[in-house]
């Protein structure tokens, strides 16, 4: 009984140096958290400072109704690079759309766990393969043999390579998140189905696929999302060295958004520069930051609100 | 009296008839359907097969006469003369400074936001503005850069510029949210009752962390982790906007020469992108693909360590 009552609370506390050490390790971690909102807070920063003093000084006469964009020359027409960046990206879905539903649709309903194991690696590596390398091969390979013998005409280096280019890219992304949104329909719903009668082809088609339909909006809009930010595809295979005439001809050459912005700044007077050509680059940085924000951000909607249908 | 029902040469075709009736028909459009997506996906593979065998043709007369010489040279003026040391070098430090800054930092959010957080608002935003982070272009990420690590105030002092120092920073800040992202999935994936018997032999939270949760963790961290300097590894737009040299270095510093991450530096996807813009066959095709065989080569190995590394630990589990 006395040994009970000698007791005290601070005792049952547990020693102060571990305590500390919870602390401190709490402290840590959560500093590593809340750096990725410093790292969103200084990327505005970063886009906004340079991009307010483009908007204060540029003659906004520049930015519309020219012939192209030319930021040497302080012509800064913004449908050029807008127009560039809907064609390629346009030309990429085409693509990537078809081709990633399809493979995740084989992986997920076709495919067994050994067909699976071999397959699915295919499309890890190619979503590793590094986008330079993807232009490389747009301006050696598909600009020439795909595009030249599809449509006559076509200049040696043109936006629709490059858009295929962006296109090969984007599968990997289209089939691993349609691939989850697949996986993720109950597999009640199939049996239901099947149990009906139906075949596989009507069970796939009717049942699996609308009931992932919001999962597979969201890879959609995601890849898009990714095609619009590409750079290096269109900057090595777009066939524009750092200005580009105004064209709807995805046939020509032309710079995409960042494109322009990759021009900009690897040109003769690049980072040092000042005057609004260097500014453009954050301007137009500014733009595809909020395209891209937009983007994900209803990507993520639906991915929320599939998440809540299972 | 006739034995029952022996069946008659008529009943018996009957027989056979409903029987044919129930059996499968040819599902002439699912085997389509079923082929059509297998042939989409074996697109994919023509690709990738297409792709490396032209890098190979193109490359296959530097990677065949002077590939020790391609490699041990630097940029030079003229193609038959230039190699990719500076690249090889520049590469190298830029993943280990992203290995050395985006692992620790993104492995601590991840454990911040799995198993320390409060589920309210301030973690709500934070999770939010990770997922859109992981969303932002690169080359939005090359204006962060420019901005912060470059030209910005102090830290451009530290980093002394355009340097391997400020792109791997730079590059950090990119691959980040996607090793936090990919090492919160394998901490939830650690059992509830793993944790539960340290908390019941009377470990403290991060003693439950560090000896439980992260062990059982680390296959997935891992592949997350190397994913992820494999990425940072081929990205060359956040470098053209950082200031990586597209011209010529002229040293070629000694590989464990440190002072080289506050140097101006070049690397290779910035090599194979100039090269191939350049109008010479030497450079734009020849010597860009023997680069691309090189970062290629880099890039899959880093992968493929991933991939295995995952494959195994998810046989091990399952067993």
């Amino acid at each position: 009984m006395t040994a009970a009552q000698a007791w005290d609370v601070s005792e049952l506390q547990g020693s102060p140096k571990r305590h500390r050490r919870e602390a401190i390790v709490r402290g840590t971690v959560f500093s590593a958290a809340a750096l990725s909102i410093l790292i969103s807070v200084l990327i505005v920063y970063a886009l906004l400072f340079e991009a307010l003093s483009f908007m204060r000084e540029v003659d906004w006469s520049t930015t519309w109704g020219q012939l192209g964009w030319f930021p040497r020359r302080n012509i800064f027409d913004l449908p050029t690079i807008l127009v560039a960046t809907f064609s390629v990206t346009a030309i990429a879905m085409l693509v990537a759309t078809p081709l990633g539903l399809a493979a995740a649709i084989y992986l997920s309903e076709y495919a067994n766990p050994r067909a699976r194991r071999v397959l699915k690696p295919i499309l890890e590596i190619l979503a590793g393969i590094p986008s330079v390398v993807l232009g490389y091969f747009a301006l050696r390979f598909i600009a020439p043999n795909i595009v030249s013998n599809l449509f006559s005409g076509a200049a040696p280096a043109n936006l629709a390579a490059a858009g295929i280019g962006v296109g090969f890219l984007t599968i990997p992304l289209i089939a691993s998140i349609s691939e989850d949104a697949l996986a993720a329909v109950p597999r009640s719903l199939r049996e239901a189905s099947s149990g009906l009668g139906a075949r596989k082809i009507s069970t796939t088609m009717r049942v699996v696929l609308p009931a992932a339909l919001s999962g597979l909006t969201a890879a959609f809009i995601v890849a898009v999302s990714r095609a619009i930010g590409e750079t290096m595809v269109v900057f090595i295979a777009g066939g524009a060295a750092d200005s580009a005439l105004r064209s709807f001809d995805p046939l020509e050459p032309g710079l995409t958004m960042t494109a322009a912005m990759a021009s900009v700044a690897s040109g003769t007077d690049n980072v040092a520069g000042e005057g609004p050509a260097f500014q453009s680059l954050f301007f137009v940085g500014l733009l595809l930051f909020a395209m891209t924000l937009v983007l994900n951000l209803i990507a993520d909607r639906f991915v929320r609100r599939f998440r809540q249908e299972y | 009296m006739a034995a029952p029902s022996i069946p008659t040469a008529g009943s018996g075709a009957a027989t056979g008839d409903i029987l044919a009736g129930l059996k499968k028909k040819v599902d002439v459009g699912g085997t389509l359907f079923r082929l059509s997506l297998f042939l989409s996906l074996l697109v994919s593979l023509l690709v990738l097969v297409v792709l490396v065998s032209q890098v190979l043709v193109d490359g296959w007369p530097v990677l065949t006469t002077r590939f020790g010489d391609f490699l041990t040279t630097g940029l030079g003026s003229q193609p038959e003369i230039s190699g990719i040391a500076q690249g090889l070098r520049g590469t190298f430090y830029l993943c280990l400074i992203v290995a050395v800054v985006a692992f620790p930092l993104g492995v601590g959010a991840a454990i911040y936001l799995e198993e320390y957080a409060p589920s309210n608002r301030l973690t709500n935003f934070i999770d939010i503005n990770i997922r859109n982070l992981a969303g932002v272009p690169s080359v939005v990420y090359g204006i962060l850069g420019l901005t912060i690590f470059v030209k910005g105030v102090g830290i451009g002092a530290i980093t002394g510029g355009s340097t391997p120092l400020a792109a791997g920073l730079t590059l950090s800040a990119l691959v980040l949210p996607v090793v936090i992202i990919t090492t919160a999935e394998s901490i939830r994936a650690v059992p509830q009752p793993l944790k539960e018997a340290g908390y019941g032999v009377g470990a403290t939270q991060w003693e439950v962390i560090k000896d439980h949760v992260l062990p059982y963790a680390a296959p997935g961290i891992l592949t997350g982790t190397l994913l992820s300097i494999a990425r940072a590894a081929g990205e060359a737009a956040p470098l053209i906007l950082v200031g990586t040299t597209t011209g010529f270095l002229t040293n070629i510093p000694a590989w464990w020469d440190v002072s080289q991450v506050r140097e101006r530096f070049t690397a290779m996807p910035i090599i194979i992108t100039t090269w191939a813009r350049q109008p010479q066959d030497g450079f734009k095709v020849d010597g860009a693909a023997a680069a691309i065989v090189v970062l290629i080569l880099f890039v899959v190995l880093l992968n493929s360590a991933a991939i295995l590394l995952r494959n195994r630990f998810e046989k091990k589990r399952d067993a």
